[in-house]
């Protein structure tokens, strides 16, 4: 021995609880080591699904979100101007009652003139559920601006999307492609999965236009121009269509590649599948030389070749229409060459090693399956090609149909829900296209009624628009009407820049949650500010009361009107459940719930809680018992355990039933949280070896999904290459049908809705001056922050606490600037001041930043000098939230014409050399936080632990 | 000045995966996390919500970036580096060697390279030694800190047994961080090292670091040859002829 006895064995903690991480939006298990009733230590949970045992960067640090000085201490009410932040604490009944005063007010009167919008939330299956029964058409979540193009483009295609609702079989794939993702969802999943596929040699290909994180790692790196991947993409399909590489045999047992789509320009069908008496889609069978449902299974559809239908009409195979789409030279690898920036050589080699690995490198597994028309499978065959995409694609205004795009590729490779391909996570798939309708049509809405459905759906056609008499928009970010007709999660980007021109009306409350529409949230951070601060004539606010819960002095908080404080994860319950968003893997179904495993030692209460409560002091339905009394006293955790959606079917699938024995139906088991806790915080259920691939398709696996309630219908998943729905709209622009268009929208629905997926350029970059704006600009989120609500984490803002400018050598040379130098950056909304670092590593016609660490001044506990208010600085000030003016002067947001995504990568900027500065420009006033306490100047933590026990 | 084991019985030391380190940081902070609370306590925090917020950190990442080089395998187009950075534990350590209380020490029985707070009188000697930047001075604790290799969870029979790793280890999500006896040649680090052709830091000067560091892996490329153009099956002229051609014959 060398050097003194040291303690090696010290125990570690008194006591661990398991709880679900939220420092990003991953849900990953976590061990939580409790000493002196401080937290010691958090660690990843062994035995979670989702996680494994390992933790991010993100999850590791979560011991200086719990501790924060940012953290909200009590309900306050403003008494100053909004943006003041002068605040008076009030106690809990007040606050509650001063809501329930003003929502009661308005929904006596008016519902729809209460807006209900939340963030990053993983509640709303409970928001949602409030906001039917309060009746408002106005609810969403934040996904307008974060993904609906990628749930929206995978739902309405195969019933999954890339986002949490599936997975690359991590396992089994031997190429992996990569779109788009810096960080999204999910966080350690993915890190997992990449050191798999590395390790054993699999390949991976990111195409994304800045190579760090993953895609510094990826044995290929495209470093793709933004917004072209729909031609990169449209060019693989080119190469396979002309090479003759498709899984033909996948395409005609499971997609609509064999169904015949009317062909009769100038009239009301054209486009529409040709159907059957029995309203049946219908395909032409080889084999019978007849026309047949395509339900009936010994069908042989043919793929090619137009036919007459019985009515004399002529029909063609959806087939044919995709191969004379993408066989044209406008996707061929020379054509998109230029756009893209890539090399047509490149691009031909990689659709081949796709084909390579999809159809000589087939996994066959020796499982005998059953599909849905019964017939008796011997062996699954698995292409184990896979793919992944995410904010990249998400955020361009051509999203949607680049997302499309991408499906297309791997359903032509036959990889989806195969062995080695992308893979389900129940409870999806679902039905394509989805059936779940959007409801709050005005005409639906009124005073104390809830609303038949949800706010939230997928529309089959213009039918399902929500519009008022006029044809106008019912809700009041415009979400479902002809400006953005399937706008699957709402348009929260919108909510604040209509409500203050009260366009398409007034809103007397605002009530938010968990979502910085003050600063990084929103596109135009000074128009934004503008219209929550906007008044009337009489100098009132224009929106009136802004009710505003969250845990951390963010810079939303000085602009509301009451504040509701929310806790910290680790002090919180929450049911992250099957009817939301589960945290389920390929072959297993889960669900989990975060539990206090310390105690709020501040007057703070969980939101959803404190929703309940609102819920029941309101009177809504649901929310009281028959006698009016609170159907939920015990507040979430009640609500967790003893609501039922429908009968036996809660937010928590495990241990249902009196003895707990019973998963997915069954009854109310009081002990439910017990057992999850007991567990781990989590349920999970296997699927049996038969059911874990082609769940699309897979009888066993459908029948047991249904009675385990998270499947509604018991007909196969059929993949939708061609989107019906998507043309119906269509048809309407060409004036069939009683729900017609504006005209001003009629060419843009005209050409942005065809129903099988192309490539058009991003909005912004057709509509400015591109001499002046030639340049992409795009953002990322660090690993260690990513979905990661504030850098005033004092750990991780020693790791990034302010951020550059990248640019490629080429652009810094252009301008004659080298690192650290200043630079303007101008868009057509305004012009950004900050400092550059200059790399190679970057599509040359690109700049990028770290998005989000830039702060405001005042917020977060941070001081007036620290560098995320000084250096740090936000791309959102150059994003409109509206596009351009264009013919007729309509200013349509700056989101996918489809699914009204807010398209924030589309941005195009130009860059001058500046003066050197002092602090990035524009300039806003430090925000007051009189009601905070200061942060404190050193930190030891981890100091008292060490002390001898007493 | 201190002296040196002639031989350590172990050589404990962590094998870092370049190849497949995304740069997430999760080493870095469960690594400040679980030693602010440990044998090192605390990695002091100062200015943490002001201008200039630095700590005392056992482990850090740096991302490089190489420009392209036509001439270097692999690296025709340039290549990002993420690149983990903590103390190599190293056989010969001027650290060690060049203190003048005795604090700082190499165990004799696992190699581990330590720093005793309670002689340590913070004269950085230590940091200036050290060619890797591997030690951290904690202003506000005033004594040196740096890796332990969590000599507190190694050993720890508090602890799962699969779970006495070192933190970073741990956490690390990509699986980019093994842990092992790289003084044994059977050891699972030892033959990935070999494997892999793991090499030491600087290793011309001459400190022997424990630690080993795995270059990034060769591409690996399904197929060298582009699939020519299909052979029409028919005498079909155009090749959406050819397709469909090849289409009704496959389903038929």
């Amino acid at each position: 021995m060398t050097g003194p006895q040291i303690d090696t064995s010290a125990p570690v903690s008194d006591e661990i609880r398991k709880t679900t991480c939220y420092m990003c939006a991953c849900r990953c298990g976590i061990d939580v080591h409790l000493k002196d009733n401080k937290v010691r230590y958090i660690e990843g949970n062994r035995d979670h699904p989702v996680n494994k045992g390992v933790i991010c960067g993100k999850g590791a640090s979560g011991i200086m979100q719990h501790y924060s000085p940012a953290r909200l201490k009590a309900p306050m009410k403003r008494v100053g101007p909004r943006g003041s932040g002068q605040f008076e604490e009030i106690s809990w009944d007040e606050a509650l009652e001063m809501a329930t005063d003003w929502m009661g007010e308005v929904r006596k009167r008016d519902p729809k003139r209460l807006a209900f919008f939340t963030g990053r939330d993983q509640s709303q299956s409970l928001t949602g559920f409030w906001a039917i029964k309060y009746g408002t058409p106005n609810f969403a979540a934040h996904g307008g601006f974060c993904s609906v193009n990628m749930a929206a483009g995978g739902l309405y295609t195969f019933g999954g999307a890339f986002w949490e609702f599936g997975d690359p079989d991590w396992d089994k794939t031997k190429y992996f492609m990569l779109f788009g993702v810096a960080e999204d969802h999910a966080s350690n999943p993915i890190k997992i999965g990449i050191g798999k596929l590395k390790k054993r040699g699999a390949k991976v290909v990111s195409v994304n236009p800045v190579r760090t994180g993953y895609n510094a790692v990826a044995d290929e790196w495209i470093g793709i121009r933004p917004g072209t991947d729909g031609l990169f993409v449209g060019a693989l399909i080119h190469e396979l269509f002309r090479t003759q590489q498709i899984d033909l045999d996948y395409l005609q047992r499971y997609t609509n590649s064999g169904w015949l789509v009317i062909d009769a320009p100038g009239t009301g069908d054209d486009g529409l599948f040709a159907r059957g008496e029995d309203g049946d889609q219908l395909v032409w069978c080889q084999s019978s030389q007849s026309f047949q449902s395509r339900k009936n299974p010994d069908a042989q559809a043919a793929f090619t070749g137009a036919r007459t239908l019985p009515d004399g009409r002529s029909a063609r195979p959806v087939f044919e229409l995709m191969a004379e789409r993408y066989m044209s030279d406008e996707y061929s690898p020379e054509t998109v060459a230029q756009e893209t920036g890539l090399s047509a050589e490149d691009m031909r080699r990689i659709a081949a090693e796709l084909a390579h690995v999809a159809f000589q490198e087939e996994i066959v597994i020796e499982q005998p399956w059953v599909d849905w028309a019964g017939r008796k499978q011997d062996k699954m065959i698995g292409r184990p090609v896979s793919m992944h995409a995410m904010r990249g694609i998400s955020a361009h205004s051509n999203g949607f149909q680049t997302c499309r795009m991408i499906h297309l590729l791997q359903i032509l490779l036959g990889s989806i829900d195969c062995p080695g391909g992308f893979r389900y996570k129940p409870p999806y798939p679902k039905q394509t296209p989805p059936n779940l309708l959007p409801h709050g049509r005005l005409a639906d809405v009124a005073p104390e009624t809830p609303l038949a459905g949800p706010q939230l759906g997928f529309p089959h056609g213009p039918e399902h628009l929500l519009l008022d008499e006029n044809g106008d928009p019912s809700r009041i970010d415009k979400g479902f009407s002809w400006d953005a007709p399937m706008s699957a999660h709402g348009m929260m980007h919108m909510v604040l820049n209509n409500a203050a021109k009260q366009d398409p009306y007034k809103i007397d409350v605002l009530f938010m949650y968990m979502a910085n529409m003050a600063w990084n949230s929103s596109m135009n951070v000074p128009g934004t500010l503008d219209a929550l601060t906007a008044k009337d004539d009489d100098g009132n606010y224009v929106i009136p009361k802004i009710i505003y819960s969250d845990a951390y002095y963010s810079e939303t908080v000085p602009f509301a009107d009451l504040i509701l404080p929310d806790t910290t994860y680790l002090e919180r319950w929450d049911c992250i459940s099957l009817l939301d968003r589960p945290i389920s893997e390929p072959e297993l179904v889960a669900d989990s719930i975060r539990h206090p495993v310390v105690e709020p030692d501040r007057d703070v209460r969980g939101f959803q809680t404190v929703l309940i409560d609102l819920g029941a002091r309101l009177g809504l339905p649901g929310f009281v018992k028959e006698d009016g009394s609170p159907a939920y006293p015990g507040g979430y955790p009640d609500y967790m355990v003893n609501h039922e959606r429908k009968p036996g079917v809660g937010p928590l699938a495990g241990w249902r039933g009196k003895d707990g024995t019973d998963s997915g139906v069954g009854a109310v088991n009081p002990a439910q949280l017990d057992r999850y806790i007991e567990n781990g915080a989590f349920f999970g259920q296997h699927l049996a070896p038969e059911h874990a691939y082609f769940k699309h398709a897979n009888r066993g696996y459908i029948d047991w999904a249904i009675s385990k309630g998270i499947r509604a219908s018991a007909e196969p998943t059929i993949f939708q290459l061609y989107c019906e729905p998507v043309q119906k709209f269509r048809l309407a622009a060409q004036g069939f049908g009683d729900i017609q268009p504006p005209d001003r929208a009629r060419d843009r629905i005209k050409r942005y809705f065809d129903p099988l997926p192309f490539w058009y350029p991003p909005f912004e970059g057709e509509m400015v001056d591109l001499e002046a704006y030639p340049l992409n600009a795009i953002t990322q989120r660090p690993m260690h922050m990513y979905h990661s609500w504030g850098s005033q984490n004092a750990w991780l803002r020693q790791i990034t606490a302010a951020n550059r400018l990248y640019v490629h050598t080429s652009v810094a040379e252009g301008i004659g600037a080298k690192d650290d130098d200043w630079v303007w950056l101008t868009s057509h909304q305004g012009r950004v001041k900050c400092q550059i670092q200059v790399m190679e590593g970057v599509n040359p016609h690109t700049v990028w930043t770290w998005n989000a660490i830039g702060k405001r001044r005042g917020a977060w506990g941070l001081s007036d000098d620290a560098p995320e208010s000084n250096k740090g600085f936000l791309l959102n000030h150059l994003i409109s939230e509206l596009l351009p003016a264009g013919g007729g002067g309509y200013r349509y947001s700056n989101s996918d014409p489809i699914t009204g995504q807010a398209a924030w990568f589309d941005l195009r900027v130009g860059i001058t050399k500046a003066a050197v500065g002092d602090t990035v420009e524009p300039f806003f006033e430090p925000l007051g936080n009189a009601s905070q306490e200061p942060s404190p100047e050193k930190l030891a933590y981890g100091a008292a632990f060490k002390e001898p026990a007493e | 000045m201190t002296t040196l084991p002639k031989t350590t019985t172990k050589k404990l030391g962590l094998v870092i995966d370049l190849d497949i380190c995304v740069g997430c940081q999760a080493c870095a902070t469960s690594c400040k996390e679980w030693n602010t609370g440990g044998y090192s306590a605390p990695l002091s925090d100062h200015d943490p919500y002001g201008a200039d917020p630095s700590g005392a950190w056992l482990n850090r990442i740096h991302s490089f970036e190489f420009p392209g080089d036509a001439a270097t395998p692999g690296l025709a187009d340039g290549k990002t580096v993420h690149f983990p950075r903590s103390c190599l534990h190293c056989e010969e350590p001027a650290c060690v060697t060049v203190c003048p209380t005795g604090a700082s020490y190499k165990r004799e029985e696992d190699g581990i390279v330590l720093v005793n707070p309670d002689t340590c009188i913070g004269c950085k000697l230590c940091s200036w030694a050290c060619p890797y930047g591997a030690r951290e001075y904690d202003y506000d604790h005033g004594v040196m800190k740096k890796c332990t290799l969590c000599v507190d969870r190694i050993y720890n029979e508090h602890i799962p047994e699969e779970d006495r790793i070192p933190a970073c280890v741990r956490a690390c999500p990509t699986g980019a961080r093994a842990f092992g006896d790289l003084g044994d040649p059977d050891s699972d680090v030892s033959r990935n090292v070999a494997e892999r052709e793991g090499f030491d830091l600087l290793a011309e000067m001459g400190y022997k670091p424990t630690n080993k560091y795995l270059p990034p892996r060769k591409r690996v490329d399904p197929t060298p040859e582009p699939l020519p153009e299909a052979v029409p099956l028919a005498k079909h002229g155009s090749r959406m002829d050819a397709l469909f051609a090849w289409v009704d014959k496959t389903l038929s």
